[in-house]
């Protein structure tokens, strides 16, 4: 690059920071208030238990709940994508319903539903499993793409139909790869859990916007130790059982 | 009876796999196909119970055209056809009683299938011939867990329980060991002669055919340039098979 090139480059780095109002001086007052946020969140305030234990009871129900829907619609969608088991077609428009699926992030997603079904887990529910189908089905697809087609071609051969094919020939080659992704699901959606909340899909992270914006930043602080405490025991469990499964 | 006549196959890619071939086989001698890598003995098996289609030609089964049938005919007409593959082919992650079941499965429900609720009189069977391939009692193991000659045993009785009328053979012995390759070609052989049902079967390995075939067919680029007797295979034979490029053939 010459130097003029530099000099476009930085002007249009430094434009971009006055047009955004990025100036020391409101970097200054916005720490002096992180201060007092801090100040006022120590210590975290668990005396709402009853509070906590329900946000984080919905938010593993949310999790829970997405997960089942999102393999269940999943496996089919994935059965519709992979190149190997369907004619053309089909294969074209299992593809297009995935990566339809796929364009939007989840918070989007759940303002959506949000604005559908009204405040609350349901949405939570509705969001997580339409966030997850497609992504499940590609990561389901491309493993049904890589089966062993002896094994197929061996079963279609006993006179079996098209059915039978998929559950003796198919099925027990991707299982493990059903359960792996379904804990890996369960996983990224007890995360997700806690922050489509903030836009009103229930959950932790409902509980969490609720005690902002009251300015109980104490009980924020709780609700932010707890979601971490959530994530932590999810990714054990889900290490955990994904190694009784290979 | 097995009646093939003017099959012709080529493939997308331009291979002219199969030129006009035609082929009896009546009673229940085995008849050994040999030919070099490439001369179509695959795709002739692979014609015949249609995982592969052929583009014209004729194949009768006890007088049934199979090229004509689809649908739920021709998985009836598959039932019939025991096959047994070079890779032996089975579903890896299921017992050996699963596997051996699956020879069953275009008798029984998607739902049956699925809650693996097959006849009791299936699983007899099933049973019985474990014990004729000499696996009795591994029918709890999984099929990853075997020997490459136990897997191919299992291969022969998933074939065999499917009561066929013919056993299609597609190089059984090329994955095993020479002492293993013996001794399963001799079962196959041996268990098909017990059933009075023929076998089609592929090999490259001319030793084997002769020890074991008394009818022999020779392929080459996709024509039947010899077809009788095993004592007929002579060196001129074998040359006119191999195209004289397969000295170690003989």
């Amino acid at each position: 690059m010459g130097p003029a090139a530099w000099t476009a480059a930085a002007a249009f780095l430094l434009w971009n920071a006055v047009n955004l109002e990025i100036n020391p001086e409101r970097i200054a007052r916005g720490l002096g208030r992180l201060g007092t946020v801090m100040a006022r969140a120590f210590p975290p305030d668990f005396s709402r238990a009853g509070l906590l234990a329900s946000g984080v009871l919905e938010s593993v129900e949310i999790a829970t709940l997405s997960t089942l829907f999102g393999v269940l619609l999943g496996i089919p969608l994935a059965v519709l994508a992979a190149r190997n088991v369907v004619v053309l077609p089909v294969y074209a428009a299992g593809r297009g319903v995935m990566t339809l699926g796929r364009t939007f992030h989840e918070l989007i997603v759940a303002i959506i539903f949000v604005k559908a079904v009204g405040f609350g887990p349901f949405a939570g529910v509705l969001t997580l499993t339409v966030s997850s189908v497609s992504f499940f089905a590609k990561l389901l697809a491309e493993s049904i793409e890589t089966i062993d087609r002896g094994q197929i071609e061996a079963i279609r051969a006993t006179g079996a139909s098209r059915g039978g094919v998929l559950i003796f020939g198919v099925l027990p080659q991707i299982l493990p790869r059903i359960v792996g992704l379904t804990i890996y699901h369960w996983d990224i959606h007890l995360r997700q859990s806690t922050i489509i909340g903030i836009v009103g899909a229930g959950g932790i992270g409902a509980t969490l916007y609720n005690a902002f914006s009251r300015y109980d930043y104490d009980f924020a602080l709780a609700i932010l130790i707890v979601i971490v405490a959530i994530v932590l025991v999810g990714e054990a469990v889900s290490a955990v059982a994904r190694r009784s499964v290979q | 009876m097995l009646e093939v006549s003017k099959l012709e196959k080529t493939y997308p890619t331009g291979d002219h796999a199969l030129r006009s071939v035609s082929l009896t086989i009546d009673g229940s001698d085995a008849v050994f196909v040999i030919g070099p890598s490439g001369a179509g003995k695959s795709t002739l098996l692979r014609c015949i119970n249609r995982l592969v289609e052929p583009d014209a030609g004729a194949i009768r089964l006890d007088g049934v055209d199979i090229t004509a049938l689809q649908g739920a005919a021709l998985r009836a007409a598959r039932r019939r056809m025991g096959m047994i593959f070079q890779e032996f082919n089975l579903v890896e992650r299921l017992t050996v009683m699963e596997n051996v079941l699956s020879g069953r499965l275009g008798y029984v429900s998607l739902w049956s299938a699925w809650r693996r609720r097959f006849p009791p009189e299936d699983i007899e069977a099933a049973f019985t011939t474990l014990a004729r391939v000499g696996l009795a009692g591994f029918e709890n193991k999984r099929a990853d867990a075997l020997s490459g000659g136990q897997r191919q045993r299992v291969g022969i009785a998933r074939a065999l329980v499917q009561r066929p009328r013919i056993l299609l053979v597609d190089e059984p012995t090329s994955s095993l060991d020479p002492r293993t390759s013996d001794a399963v070609m001799r079962l196959i052989v041996e268990l098909a002669a017990e059933d009075g049902i023929p076998a089609l079967v592929n090999i490259h390995d001319v030793p084997i055919a002769r020890a074991f075939a008394r009818r022999i067919v020779g392929l080459n680029a996709g024509r039947v340039v010899y077809d009788g007797p095993v004592a007929g295979l002579t060196t001129d034979v074998l040359d006119r098979v191999y195209g004289g490029a397969m000295e170690d053939a003989r």
